[in-house]
């Protein structure tokens, strides 16, 4: 396949940043869309210009690294991270929008590369149980209904790729604070902690500059793990039920 | 070819002298100790922060030492222990299905193939029980059954029920765990915490190890953070084959920069080749993903009784299907270890019976288990594997068999340690992937997360007390030569790379590397492949410096300049692996040379002259230590999984 390929490139948080032409040739239907740049960026090199940075690590869809809009899209038309986006996806001679996850809280630190340590910081301020080291019970002390378990696993799978933030129209964080926060709550291991928890992850997430949910899903249609939208409202009544 | 020494042979003297059963508890009962308000004095160096380094981090914090940690991804959540997905071994006996710490421990010396030291793998199995109450407390969500227990389920090479898992995504979860108590403790002051920041040198002062240089990698700053004690939690080699299961990002920089300032590195041609991953699709590709092993429950693998059959998996006939692990290996069947598995599989492809495109990979056949079970019940087990492989292949596993093949997954050897998982370097600890302690020449599966947490959680804690509270560690001088020098030194490296610019990119430099280590240092080995390697790999290191082109500056964000920097010591490493390669005359576990096998072609050990160590120390001429291994336990046999 041929392609053409619009790319932001921002050489650094000061310059303003604009979107650049390129073409690639020979990409295979069975490429992934990262190696699709890998290819773009090892031209770019032997031209003797400066290739384009962006994060990627496992490129399995799991690490979280990894996160560009495509097309308006953040990871691009298919509900995944853009490490297992395949250009099967797309068609030859396709014009391909490429900018990084755009945010207040996910500030451009270079071309598609952001800033994400915001969601480090939400984590800190109560996304835990606290349980040193040496001080657990036996695993099989607290039997946990499975349903309960596997609620929690299905919001433990967020990866913290932040694509929620960068699909919303308000960039809010809800979808990403309200996973841990159901996660968390919803297993015994989580109670003590329960209205603590949810109060200073919201207050953190207020503190990074990103905006309130209105209920406008869009967070939920780019989920690549697929966190449900009812999390959002479970984080809700757990704020609620904490600030009474 | 580079030439060696061989030099004094080299002892763990850490370990107790009392029975087996006792040692971790004399050990810590023995090791001294820190009194609290002193730990606040101390700066500890956490570099990495996958299962290792994480629960290493969390936990020295919550002690009281002030921990200084670092990792080159942009959030320590992202280290490459969150792609296991398998599960992690614990002797609980929950199942009731005898097992036992004991179990445990033979299972995983005989299936390192009598290559690891039975002190270490002991105490590994002792812990293992309170890594699961450890994750449980952190809300880890394991699998439960409908009761409201943990589920477990089998793994290679084991015939016990012992394994824990959190759907296909065990070590997504269990890192999470380690991640959010390390965060916890990054919230409370006590960890400084380093993002995107890489460490490029050991600093070792007065033969101590006392900090390190670390490059900002959006900003290139290089500064030195000085401590009391350096831990490297850094992880494994494999991609120094280029396409493995690892991350891009996984390096052996850390490891071989502070093999070079005097830590042995041991048994470095010790690699696990994972038996299942999707085969690579073509030239373009970047990495290779695994399809965990667990898939081997209820997956069967099997090729056509007729080579170069081409017919679509679902037209072979069941008596025209070659079940050939079921057959070799009756009572392990699909269950025997991975280097086992592993070979078998490139045996088939190897004899023409291969399968997909290139002919190079197996099928792995869910039909009767979905037929038996249901699909919903293989959607609750396997639900984001089955995704995955789609996603990439664009076939429907459940529809028709996936296809398999091995990749680099795992390295056993590494920094050599003590009991204590002290290098010989005083003052720097390796643990998890990064040490080489407790697999042998092939680790069992689900044994690397309990491996890290046993290190981090639970060892290191008791060890470091001893050394800091052993040694008077005065403050370290930051104006001191070494400390200076080794920062120097750092830059010049870098400015070096930069100012080359020549003809051929990072990328093709570790391409071209990886598949020399993949044909003459990958699943099988002979001793001519071996020296042809050791002949090549010097030329390649000296293009590379000649004509590497590494765009942009220091003083930036610079991808390309941190790869340069990693491949750079890939292709050092290289080359002493296969020396240790072509050295170790025997088959053992993953190490496997085409020479020296059994009629049957399983792997031939040489107990007489190899069962040892090999711990290299780094030189012009590297010099080969040995540390010999005693079985008192586990008496080594020819390993028989059928």
């Amino acid at each position: 396949m041929k392609l053409t390929v619009r790319v932001w490139r921002q050489s650094g948080p000061d310059d303003p940043g604009a979107m650049v032409r390129y073409t690639v040739d020979d990409i295979s239907p069975d490429m992934s869309f990262l190696e699709m740049f890998d290819v773009l960026n090892q031209d770019l090199i032997t031209r003797g210009e400066e290739p384009i940075a962006f994060d990627h690590d496992c490129r399995e869809g799991i690490c979280g690294s990894c996160g560009v809009v495509v097309n308006g899209r953040a990871h691009g038309p298919e509900r995944t991270t853009t490490c297992q986006l395949h250009m099967r996806a797309f068609r030859d001679g396709d014009v391909i929008d490429v900018e990084p996850w755009r945010a207040k809280g996910f500030p451009v630190v270079k071309d598609l590369v952001v800033d994400r340590s915001a969601f480090d910081r939400i984590i800190q301020a109560g996304g835990y149980v606290t349980a040193p080291t040496g001080s657990a019970p036996d695993a099989h002390a607290t039997p946990v209904p499975k349903a309960d378990a596997d609620l929690a696993f299905d919001n433990a799978t967020c990866i913290g790729c932040g694509a929620c933030v960068a699909a919303c129209p308000n960039a809010s964080a809800m979808l990403f604070a309200a996973a841990k926060v159901t996660h968390l709550n919803v297993l015994p291991q989580g109670g003590p902690e329960r209205e603590k928890r949810v109060r200073d992850m919201v207050a953190a997430m207020d503190a990074e500059g990103f905006g309130g949910c209105t209920n406008a899903g869009e967070c939920v249609a780019s989920c690549p793990k697929g966190i449900p939208l009812a999390s959002i409202a479970n984080l809700n009544r757990e704020f609620l039920r904490a600030s009474r | 070819m580079i030439e060696h020494i061989v030099g004094s042979a080299i002892a763990d003297t850490t370990t107790p002298d009392v029975a087996l059963q006792g040692q971790w508890r004399e050990r810590q009962f023995t090791a001294k100790l820190v009194n609290p308000a002193n730990r606040r004095k101390h700066r500890i160096i956490v570099v990495g922060t996958g299962l290792a380094g994480a629960s290493a981090g969390a936990t020295l914090a919550e002690q009281g030492y002030r921990v200084v940690q670092f990792c080159f991804q942009d959030s320590p959540r992202r280290a490459h222990s969150v792609a296991a997905q398998g599960g992690i071994n614990a002797a609980k006996n929950y199942r009731n299905d005898g097992d036992s710490v004991y179990r445990l421990f033979y299972d995983t010396v005989k299936g390192g193939d009598f290559r690891s030291r039975e002190s270490n793998v002991y105490r590994l199995a002792e812990i293992s029980t309170q890594i699961i109450d450890q994750a449980v407390a952190q809300g880890v969500p394991f699998a439960r059954e409908y009761g409201g227990l943990l589920d477990t389920r089998s793994f290679g090479g084991v015939q016990v029920q012992r394994t824990f898992y959190a759907r296909g995504q065990t070590g997504q979860q269990l890192l999470l765990g380690a991640y959010q108590a390390l965060s916890r403790q990054i919230d409370a002051g006590n960890v400084e915490m380093h993002a995107r920041t890489e460490m490029l040198d050991l600093v070792v002062v007065d033969g101590r190890a006392r900090g390190i240089v670390a490059r900002d990698l959006i900003t290139g700053e290089i500064s030195t953070h000085l401590a009391d004690a350096v831990v490297l939690a850094t992880g494994g080699y494999g991609n120094v084959f280029y396409l493995s299961t690892n991350a891009k990002g996984s390096n052996a920089s850390a490891i071989w920069r502070a093999h070079r300032r005097g830590a042995y590195f041991a048994n470095p041609c010790f690699t696990q080749i994972h038996p299942t991953c999707i085969p690579r699709s073509g030239e373009h590709q970047s990495k290779l993903t695994l399809m965990s092993e667990s898939l081997r429950n209820d997956g069967r693998i099997w090729v056509p009784k007729r080579a170069g059959d081409d017919r679509p998996p679902n037209q072979i006939p069941e008596d025209e299907r070659d079940y050939y692990l079921e057959r070799m290996y009756p009572s392990f069947g699909n269950l025997v270890p991975r280097d086992i598995a592993s070979r078998a599989a490139k045996n088939r492809c190897d004899a023409g019976y291969g399968v997909g495109p290139g002919k190079q990979g197996v099928y792995l056949d869910f039909a009767d288990t979905i037929a038996r079970l249901g699909k919903p019940v293989i959607e609750q087990r396997y639900g984001n594997l089955f995704d995955m492989y789609q996603r990439i292949t664009a076939e429907d596993p459940y529809q028709v068999p996936m296809r398999i093949y091995p990749a680099i997954h795992y390295t056993m050897g590494g920094l050599w340690v003590d009991y204590d998982l002290r290098s010989t370097i005083p003052g720097l600890f390796v643990i998890g992937e990064a040490n080489f302690s407790d697999h042998g020449a092939n680790r069992l599966g689900a044994s690397a997360l309990m491996q890290g947490l046993a290190d981090g959680y639970f060892v290191l804690p008791t060890t470091v007390n001893d050394y800091l509270g052993g040694n008077a560690v005065a403050p370290v001088d930051p104006a001191h030569p070494a400390v200076a020098t080794t920062e120097t030194e750092v830059r010049a490296r870098l400015d070096r790379l930069l100012s080359i610019e020549g003809t051929r990119t990072v990328d093709s430099f570790h391409r071209e590397l990886g598949l020399l280590m993949w044909d003459h240092c990958g699943m099988s080995r002979t001793e001519r492949g071996l020296r042809e390697a050791l002949a090549r790999v010097p030329e390649l290191r000296a293009e590379f410096w000649r004509s590497v082109r590494v765009p942009g500056h220091a003083a930036d964000l610079n991808q390309e300049l941190e790869k340069a920097n990693r491949v750079a010591d890939f292709l050092e490493l290289a080359e002493l692996m296969l020396l240790d390669a072509l050295l170790r005359e025997e088959s053992c576990g993953g190490h496997f040379r085409e020479e020296h096998q059994t009629a049957d072609g399983e792997a031939l050990r040489d107990d007489e002259r190899f069962s040892h160590v090999a711990a290299w120390e780094y030189g012009a001429r590297p010099v080969l230590h040995h540390e010999e291994l005693t079985f008192d336990h586990v008496h080594p046999t020819q390993r028989s999984y059928t």
